[in-house]
């Protein structure tokens, strides 16, 4: 690479982390432009993050059909043709066909409304995952990376020890103990397990952002601990947060289908996505659409949110991206 | 290097304590070991009372943990709750059927894996890289447990519509699998789908975390230097840039190998192979406590163990890496 | 005149990024003759190396692209050259040592390997002793102490200016007819720098070959280089001997990059930055480039509209891109008062 591009780079790469550089950088373009009375137009770093995040079609692409899935499962009660509980007698196990798209199970129900109010469940367990997990996994992530020391040895050691043990093996016994079936018990296991990663990498954000010029001009203005973190270094954060959570809602609802399927999670009568696999594998080798079609809806929306959070990552997060 | 791995092992006792006595208060808590035997008409009350004081479940749960040490370490892990078949004999029996299952699966992943990790940065954008991204994304999006009852669902079928035994769909072998040769082909015609279910996700992981690294590499001064000497395009890319990429993905290999005597619980599931993941499910619904230690032990060493080797590999591949 | 070594002729290279295309070397043409040093100077972005890596075919591409322009090596077209023949090339007769020595050793190969490869590389047949002798040999002449056990070593057992020789040592390791210094001094300390000038002087001597030096340190040209090229926006803005160049420069940039030099003399006045900012090479500014930043421009319409071209300056050899360098004359550089040397 040239001197020239990597530079560039480098400033790109800078632009989120250090806002202080970059408003730098901006000022001295402001003069150029009046100096050589050019039309240069000084973006902020969330005009750009937009402008490549809608750059990368994909994402965009997956983000409309997320909307659409999401949207639909939330609003079972109103879109699906039936009701998740119906019976309708004159077509039990029946393939799928216009009146029942997904298929009936063996008591008749249609499975397209299953699947939706699946989704309508998942989908709520995830996003409760996601704030749960994103907000313990920052503020531990924050505080043990200003403080250091104590609260540091700490987080590193408890995350040491989660990793020791499989991830699954500590769910299933942690959802054998909290009680399997409610959703919200459910979600509440999931977050217990997920926020770490967060929290390692938020320590790791803050202990780099401490040693930045512009926290020591802002301690030396006087600026209280408090005030630093959330004014100064948690916005330059922000990239890596919102690509955890983004990525955390799709890990959030595999682990709630692995859980609901080993027969762990969320308890019938609500109809959850991994449970309604669970429920065709008896008949499976003849039914095979109760298996395929809730599989197939967890591929798509947990698909669609990991290319959001692709796309996310390159808009928000360039120290990330592979160069262009 | 000594010091270092005695201090690795001192270090790894308190883990070992903390996790098995967490895991043990957990699963104590989840419910009362001998409901199902006390309800059962044919369960004498003598049989239980000769239970409860064998196992000492009156007592207090750090009680009971200490005699759970004293069994683990003196006698091998003791028996069960509710068989007298010593644990130690079905450990024996499992452990190799989960090895010989994950070890396949893991060595062809790893091997394939890398391989197209490299041929897609090499060529990145190219159609095979936009081929094996589009994989790995499915991969990472399905649930494995979907993916196993598809594989079952279409084998069974197939062999339900031609009468021709390719593949197994369930169970480690026959009624009568043969000696020698048609002992290793019964057992490879059992093994092939669940090794195939299990190294998708593997591939989508190795292939690429090896392109990852292997671009992050390429761009590096080193690697133009590599070329500035006038190096064969092949030597460049073999001996400076895959050797480096290497180090970080030989270490999550390492670290994936300790895990995996935990075994694929879905997977074993589905399958009905009788291995170390089966064995902790099917303890778990009976809330039998003491098999469940004794796989959490074998889980916890064999995941430090394999914490050790990546980290002697690492300083092995990275002679910047020092051990003190 | 000599026949040129390497001779290149309006050589345009661009970038492709995201924020548009990236003109990196706009349209430079010059050459390099046996024996000398040139030094190309200029602030960083001004398109410096690009060129050089451009002629080694190290530029990736994409993002890069080749856009026009040949280099004319011992009368041959390196653009023309097939991907063998320019390997070939690479390290045998044009050597190139770069800027960072912490980050342009392989970190995981011991330091004789990384020598005897590139003996080996070019020279078949060669055996493992043999490239071990000669390249022992190599990091003796560029004064690594314990060559011998040194080459047994890994670099980060190395110190910056030591691994500098070991580079040093890796691109004299074939004798080029070309070496190609990218800012080597930049990344050391200065008690370093001049221990390494001394190495790159030994190695020149040792090899006769033409050297080009890549630079933002006049200081540094001034010590070495036997002509100057100064570069500005990816263009050629003066080029002549380094004499003239240092005492009666003719290009309003070059004069601010004198003028901005500190100098030694205690109590000097009148320590003179260029205003403004290295011009984005994304969207130059109209006319010559150097217009927003330049004290003679004064606003002339002719400077924001007209790319000046290189023009004679009536010293021979000495040219500048500047519409007005007329009115340089007589300028006298606070630098050189009368002859050196």
């Amino acid at each position: 690479m040239t001197d020239h591009s990597l530079e560039q780079d480098r400033t790109l790469a800078a632009a989120p982390v250090a806002g202080g550089a970059a408003a730098v950088g901006a000022t001295g373009a402001e003069e150029l432009v009046y100096e050589s009375g050019l039309e240069v137009e000084v973006r902020s770093q969330w005009t750009y993050a937009r402008r490549r995040f809608m750059r990368h079609r994909l994402a965009v692409g997956s983000l409309i059909i997320l909307i659409i899935i999401l949207g639909a499962g939330l609003l079972a009660p109103w879109v699906a043709p039936y009701s998740f509980e119906g019976y309708d007698v004159n077509s039990l196990e029946a393939a799928p066909s216009l009146h029942h798209p997904f298929g009936t199970d063996l008591l008749g129900r249609d499975y397209l409304s299953r699947v939706l109010y699946g989704i309508r469940t998942s989908e709520r367990v995830a996003f409760i995952v996601m704030v749960l997990a994103t907000m313990v996994g920052t503020a531990v992530g924050m505080v043990a990376g200003y403080y250091s020391r104590w609260a540091d040895n700490l987080l590193m050691r408890f995350t040491d020890l989660i990793l020791t043990l499989p991830a699954l093996a500590v769910l299933l016994v942690a959802a054998g103990l909290i009680g399997k079936g409610n959703q919200y018990r459910v979600a509440i296991i999931l977050s217990l397990l997920l926020w770490t990663a967060l929290a390692r990498i938020v320590r790791g954000q803050f202990l780099s952002l401490r040693e930045k010029e512009y926290v020591d001009a802002a301690k030396a203005a006087g600026a209280g601990d408090l005030r630093i973190m959330f004014r100064h270094m948690l916005p330059n954060s922000m990239g890596p947060i919102v690509v955890f959570a983004t990525l955390t809602l799709g890990v959030a609802i595999l682990l709630e289908a692995y859980l609901s399927f080993l027969g762990f999670g969320v308890q019938p009568p609500t109809p959850a996505l991994g449970k309604l696999i669970a429920d065709g594998q008896d008949v499976s080798s003849h039914d095979w659409w109760l298996v395929t079609f809730p599989g197939l809806t967890i591929v798509l929306i947990v698909l669609c949110i990991n290319f959001v959070g692709d796309g996310l990552r390159d808009a928000l997060d360039p120290t990330q991206r592979v160069r262009a | 290097m000594l010091t270092f791995i005695a201090r690795r092992i001192l270090y790894s006792i308190p883990v070992l304590i903390a996790t098995s006595f967490l895991i043990f208060a957990g699963v104590s808590l989840i419910g009362d070991p001998l409901g199902g035997l006390k309800v059962n008409p044919l369960a004498s009350q003598q049989t239980i009372d000769h239970i409860t004081a064998e196992k000492h479940l009156n007592d207090p749960i750090p009680v009971r943990y200490g005699y759970w040490v004293r069994d683990a370490v003196t006698h091998k892990f003791g028996t069960p709750l509710l068989s007298n078949v010593p644990i130690w004999d079905d450990l024996k029996r499992v452990i190799p059927h989960t090895l010989m299952l994950v070890v396949t699966a893991e060595l062809i992943s790893l091997l394939i894996g890398v391989s197209i990790g490299i041929y897609s940065a090499i060529r990145q954008y190219s159609v095979f890289d936009y081929a094996a991204t589009t994989f790995s994304f499915l991969g990472f999006a399905m649930p494995v447990f979907w993916l196993a009852l598809m594989a079952q669902i279409l084998f069974t079928n197939l062999f339900l519509a031609w009468h021709v035994r390719i593949f197994y769909t369930s169970g480690l072998s026959s009624p009568d699998p043969g000696t020698g040769i048609h002992w290793v082909l019964d057992r490879a015609q059992h093994l092939a789908i669940p090794v195939m279910v299990l190294c998708v996700l593997n591939l989508a992981v190795y292939s690429r975390f090896m392109r990852a690294s292997l671009l992050e590499v390429v761009n590096t001064d080193y690697v133009r230097t590599a070329r500035a000497k006038g190096l064969t395009e092949k030597r460049v890319t073999m001996k400076h840039a895959v050797r480096n990429a290497l180090i970080p993905v030989v270490t999550l290999a390492a670290l994936n190998f300790g895990a995996l005597i935990g075994g694929a619980i879905v997977t074993e599931q589905i399958f009905q192979l009788d291995g170390m993941g089966n064995y902790f499910i099917q303890n778990l619904l009976n809330t039998d406590i003491y098999p469940i230690m004794a796989w959490l032990m074998v889980v916890a060493v064999a995941v430090i163990f394999f914490n050790l080797i990546a980290d002697i590999l690492y300083g092995v591949l990275d002679p910047r890496v020092r051990y003190d | 005149m000599p026949e040129p070594v390497l001779s290149i002729r309006d050589l345009t290279v661009e970038f492709k990024t995201e924020d548009g295309i990236v003109h990196a070397v706009d349209g430079v043409t010059y050459d390099v003759f046996p024996g000398e040093t040139l030094g190309i100077v200029g602030e960083s972005g001004s398109g410096k190396s690009v060129s050089m890596l451009a002629v080694l075919g190290l530029i990736p591409q994409p993002p890069g692209r080749i856009v026009k322009g040949e280099a004319v090596y011992k009368g041959r077209d390196v653009m023309e050259m097939s991907k063998g023949e320019l390997r070939r090339l690479r390290g045998g007769d044009m050597a190139m040592v770069f800027q960072d020595p912490m980050t342009s050793l392989n970190p995981v190969l011991k330091v004789g390997f990384q020598l005897t490869e590139a003996i080996q590389a070019h020279n078949d047949g060669v055996s493992d002793a043999e490239a071990r002798k000669r390249g022992v040999g190599l990091l003796e002449l560029v004064g690594v102490p314990n060559a011998e056990q040194r080459f047994d070593q890994f670099p980060h057992e190395f110190s910056g200016g030591m691994r500098q020789r070991a580079m040093i040592a890796m691109a004299i390791a074939n004798s080029p007819s070309l070496l190609i210094a990218d800012e080597p001094t930049t990344a050391l300390d200065v008690t370093i720098q001049a221990q390494i000038i001394q190495v790159l002087r030994t190695a020149q001597e040792e090899t006769h070959a033409a050297t080009i030096l890549i630079t933002h340190d006049l200081g540094l040209v001034a010590e070495l280089a036997d002509r100057v090229v100064v570069m500005y926006g990816g263009r050629i803005v003066e080029k002549g001997d380094v004499f003239t160049i240092f005492s009666k420069p003719r290009h309003p940039y070059t004069v601010g990059l004198m003028e901005s030099l500190p100098g030694l003399t205690v109590g000097q006045v009148g320590l003179q930055p260029i205003p403004g900012q290295p011009p984005s090479l994304i969207s130059l500014p109209p006319g010559c480039a150097f217009h927003p930043r330049c004290s003679l421009s004064n606003g002339r319409v002719r400077c924001r509209t007209e790319i000046p071209m290189l023009r004679d300056t009536g010293h021979p050899e000495h040219i500048s891109a500047c519409h007005f360098h007329e009115e340089l004359e007589g300028y006298q550089s606070k630098l050189v008062s009368e002859p050196v040397a």
